[in-house]
């Protein structure tokens, strides 16, 4: 610890603080533009200066200046710095006006406007009128993709865009040319930009010069209702804000949560909002004569119920999709009960998952920020980069820091970090289990290692022995420890680890969803599964938000609401359950999930004991008490050690990835045009790759 | 005294003649009354009518959607939907609506447009017989500023000196 005087008041932080954050610390306000606590230190803009007693007579830029550096006064008194004197004020005027000089003056159709740094610290900071009269520089736009919009002649040149690819997205894309007035920002001969986290560009420049293609005009901040919910595009369960103006989300923005997210979301999260207005259901259909015809909620509940009541119990099945809440499927768990059906399942993509295993083998148990303090790593059948682009960054800023074998079992896919390829299949997991292999002794030798097991890589007749074979390799190279679980299950789905909490998945004598949706019962319940084909046969009521594969397929669909217009909670890879929060309404006749199900249920006359949503809630966290907090409860070594003692020889499998196009994985990324557009451009980089 | 007075201004028609000169002047002083619809009163430059939207002189909108007005506007009388134009995506109103009903004819609007493209004009007869038609869009905004383009840049150009 470190101890100094700003502005006369004494503090101690410690050792590797800059000056800029001790000064934060005092309570000290520091302007800046180019310092970013996530980033590396550039000290270019030279916003932050700071007059330092006992230093050269000349302000010192206090981001790059650590509390170290201080000297003590000759009579031993505490190094001091001063935020307020004239000598500060002065230095923050000259900065500010040459960072006006070539700065244009358009902050009326600038998008930024509002929420501007630089328009706040002119204001704050600034002198109020400009003496400089010649021309200003202009720079050309680039083209960076079809996300991020670019008017770099309002550029600063802070270069947070340029490290926020280089240290967090892990890719070169962003660059600066040119020295002094020749500067610019630019992509490698003005390509498109091909990072998966490239949005948060956007919120980091300080000023307008990257804005929100999407967004671009579309509303000031000033107008928007913001909302703080969960983003449901991946297991992650970043932390978002929507933004809505009237019934319509017009952005989705991520707010701090260092133990998911960061302050960072992929860009489908960002992005996918225009997915939420186009291809809506709004209102209940019926099949009649093989149409979809629009009906009434009372003849679609009708149809329902003329249906159901002519099929026996175990002839009824449900299955929940990705993107549901834990709420829905208890209710509609508990109206399955009510009818004496045992067939339910939310494992759409078939991981051989079961809560019966116990807690801890579903889960990422040791946690996103436990990925910090890991020191090996075996990733088996997983594409972290584009399961859960969020916890890939976080395994690259391990990575960042040395020390951090990473190895990889199924596809050798561009993880933004070096990784150690090791096969394609089960028989690599047996040879490393084996300990044939040279990267079992990487595992072996750290303290803390970890396993990430992709929920693909457990899918088909293998799945079971996947996750047996590497709870046993985990316990081999001593991945339980005291507060240390190694052990780890990638989900790619929001509603996964919530629907193995409540118990979503085949009770006595049921079917799982594969044997369900190639006709092995006569009515399915759909909740919003879009991405598996249903066999022509059974009778299909689909509850869900959008007209994608589910409702093509569905004889009765009833509308549903999606994750921004319904309260719910989800529960995310780490086991963390997280509330999402009402940011629109849903459209037409729409209504959210839970209450069309607690409808339907009084309808077949099974009337389910609860009117309301707290109500709901009320008997949920009754049944599972960790829905109540957003901690995660460690889930402990005893399930898993279980499971390990299982493992048995492998069948040859290729463990590969099984998310598709990153892009298009939900319905609502599927309806949205951008996320379209992303996808085309994707995948002609991958054409181009083959080639 | 006072009754030889009296018998005096009687006898000369003094009151009689007094009056008469009053009527007289009045009758041929220039008239305060104004014949409205065929005369009107002077207007102040600063006069706070009704809204137009202004163009350049090539014809191009003035207003850049930066909603400033819309924010001012203490009776939220004003609308604005903003987006790219289509043919140079630069950023325009896609809809600009006043609600002439609300409006409380302050003028914060023009105070706060950065481009003079919102102005309150000179013109003061823009009553309707039915309420729809004070809901002003884009085009009723535009076609009044076209219409009085000729007195509202003298009106500005002669408060210019003011600002």
């Amino acid at each position: 610890m470190t101890k100094l005087k700003v502005d006369g008041n004494e503090i101690e932080v410690p050792d590797h603080y800059t000056l800029l954050q001790a000064c934060e610390e005092a309570g000290a306000e520091i302007p800046r533009f180019c310092f970013h606590e996530r980033l590396s230190i550039a000290g270019n803009c030279r916003m932050c200066l700071v007059e330092v007693k006992g230093g050269p007579p000349k302000p010192a830029a206090s981001c790059a200046m650590g509390v170290r550096d201080l000297r003590p006064g000759p009579e031993g008194q505490l190094p001091e710095v001063f935020t307020t004197t004239p000598m500060v004020k002065k230095a923050r005027e000259g900065v500010m006006e040459f960072l006006l000089i070539n700065h244009p003056l358009d902050c009326p159709i600038c998008d930024q406007g509002g929420e501007c740094d630089l328009q706040d610290q002119a204001m704050a900071y600034g002198v109020d009128s400009s003496r400089y009269r010649e021309n200003k520089r202009a720079v050309e736009d680039k083209y960076i993709g079809p996300l991020v919009k670019t008017i770099m002649t309002r550029c600063i040149h802070c270069t947070r865009c340029v490290r926020f690819t280089t240290e967090i997205a892990g890719i070169s894309e962003l660059g600066l040319v040119g020295r002094g007035e020749d500067a610019e920002i630019t992509t490698f001969l003005e390509q498109a930009m091909t990072s998966e986290l490239q949005g948060n560009v956007i919120d980091l420049c300080p000023v307008g010069a990257l804005t929100s293609r999407p967004y671009a005009f579309q509303a000031r901040p000033w107008e928007l209702t913001k909302t703080q919910t969960i983003d449901v595009m991946d297991a992650v369960g970043s932390a978002i804000r929507v933004d809505t103006r009237g019934r319509e989300v017009l952005r989705i923005l991520p707010r701090v949560n260092e133990a998911v997210n960061e302050e960072w979301i992929s860009d489908k999260t960002r992005f996918v909002w225009d997915g939420l207005r186009t291809q809506r259901l709004d209102r209940p259909y019926v099949r009649r004569d093989g149409k979809l015809q629009p009906a009434s909620w009372q003849e679609a509940f009708a149809a329902i119920k003329a249906k159901v009541d002519q099929t026996a119990p175990e002839k009824i099945g449900a299955v929940a999709g990705d993107l549901a809440a834990v709420e829905e499927m208890y209710a509609l768990k508990q109206l399955m009960a009510g009818l004496g059906a045992t067939s339910i399942d939310c494992r759409q993509d078939g991981a051989m998952l079961d809560p019966a295993n116990g807690r801890g083998s579903y889960l990422f148990n040791t946690t996103i920020a436990g990925i910090e303090d890991a020191d090996a790593l075996l990733i088996i059948g997983a594409n972290p980069r584009f399961e859960a682009a969020v916890l890939n960054a976080r395994i690259r800023k391990r990575w960042r820091l040395g020390g951090f074998p990473i190895g990889v079992i199924g596809e050798n896919a561009n993880l933004r970090y070096d990784t150690t390829y090791l096969g394609a299949g089960t028989e690599t997991l047996s040879d490393v289990a084996k300990a044939s292999q040279g990267f079992f002794d990487a595992l072996k030798n750290a303290a803390r290692p970890m396993i990430i097991v992709g929920s693909g890589a457990l899918t088909g007749d293998d799945g079971p022995g996947v996750l047996a074979a590497a709870a046993a390799l985990a316990r081999e190279v001593g991945a339980f420890a005291d507060g240390w679980n190694g052990f780890n299950v990638l989900h790619t789905a929001a509603s996964r680890v919530g629907g193995l909490d409540v118990g979503f998945v085949p009770g006595e004598g049921g079917k799982t969803f594969g044997e369900m949706a190639s006709g092995g019962v006569n009515v399915l319940f759909n909740l919003g599964a879009d991405e598996v084909e249903i066999a022509p046969g059974p009778f299909v009521v689909y509850i869900g938000t959008h007209g994608d594969r589910g409702a093509h397929r569905a004889d009765v669909i009833l509308p549903g609401a999606a994750y921004t217009e319904k309260d719910g909670t989800f529960v995310n890879l780490e086991g963390r359950a997280q509330v999402s929060s009402r940011a629109a309404f849903p459209p037409g006749d729409a209504r959210e999930d839970w209450a069309i199900v607690r409808a339907l249920s009084a309808v077949l006359g099974k009337t389910l004991p609860f009117d309301s949503l707290a109500a709901l809630q009320r008997e949920l966290y009754q049944a599972l008490p960790w829905m109540r907090s957003d901690r995660v409860e460690p889930a402990g070594h005893d399930a898993i050690l279980a499971l390990a003692d299982r493992a048995g020889s492998l069948g040859a499998a290729h463990l590969g990835s099984k998310l598709g196009d990153f892009y298009l994985t939900n319905p609502i990324a599927r309806a949205s045009k951008v996320m379209a557009e992303c996808s085309r451009l994707a995948a002609g980089e991958k054409l181009q790759a083959a080639e | 005294m006072s009754q030889i007075a009296q018998t005096v201004r009687s006898l000369f028609l003094i009151e009689f003649a007094k009056a008469f000169a009053l009527s007289m002047r009045y009758f041929f002083k220039s008239k305060a009354t104004l014949n409205y619809p065929f005369e009107k009163g002077p207007v102040s430059p600063r006069f706070r009518g009704e809204h137009a939207l202004r163009r350049y002189p090539n014809g191009q909108e003035r207003c850049i959607a930066c909603k400033l007005c819309e924010a001012i506007c203490p009776a939220q009388a004003i609308t604005i939907e903003a987006g790219p134009r289509r043919n140079d995506g630069t950023r325009r109103t896609i809809r600009y609506d006043i609600d002439m009903v609300k409006c409380i004819y302050c003028g914060f609007c023009q105070e706060a447009c950065p481009v003079d493209a919102i102005v309150e004009g000179p013109n003061f007869e823009f009553a309707t017989e039915t309420r729809e038609e004070l809901y002003y869009d884009k085009a009723k905004l535009l076609a009044n500023g076209d219409r009085w383009e000729r007195e509202l840049a003298r009106n500005i150009a002669l408060d210019a000196p003011y600002r």
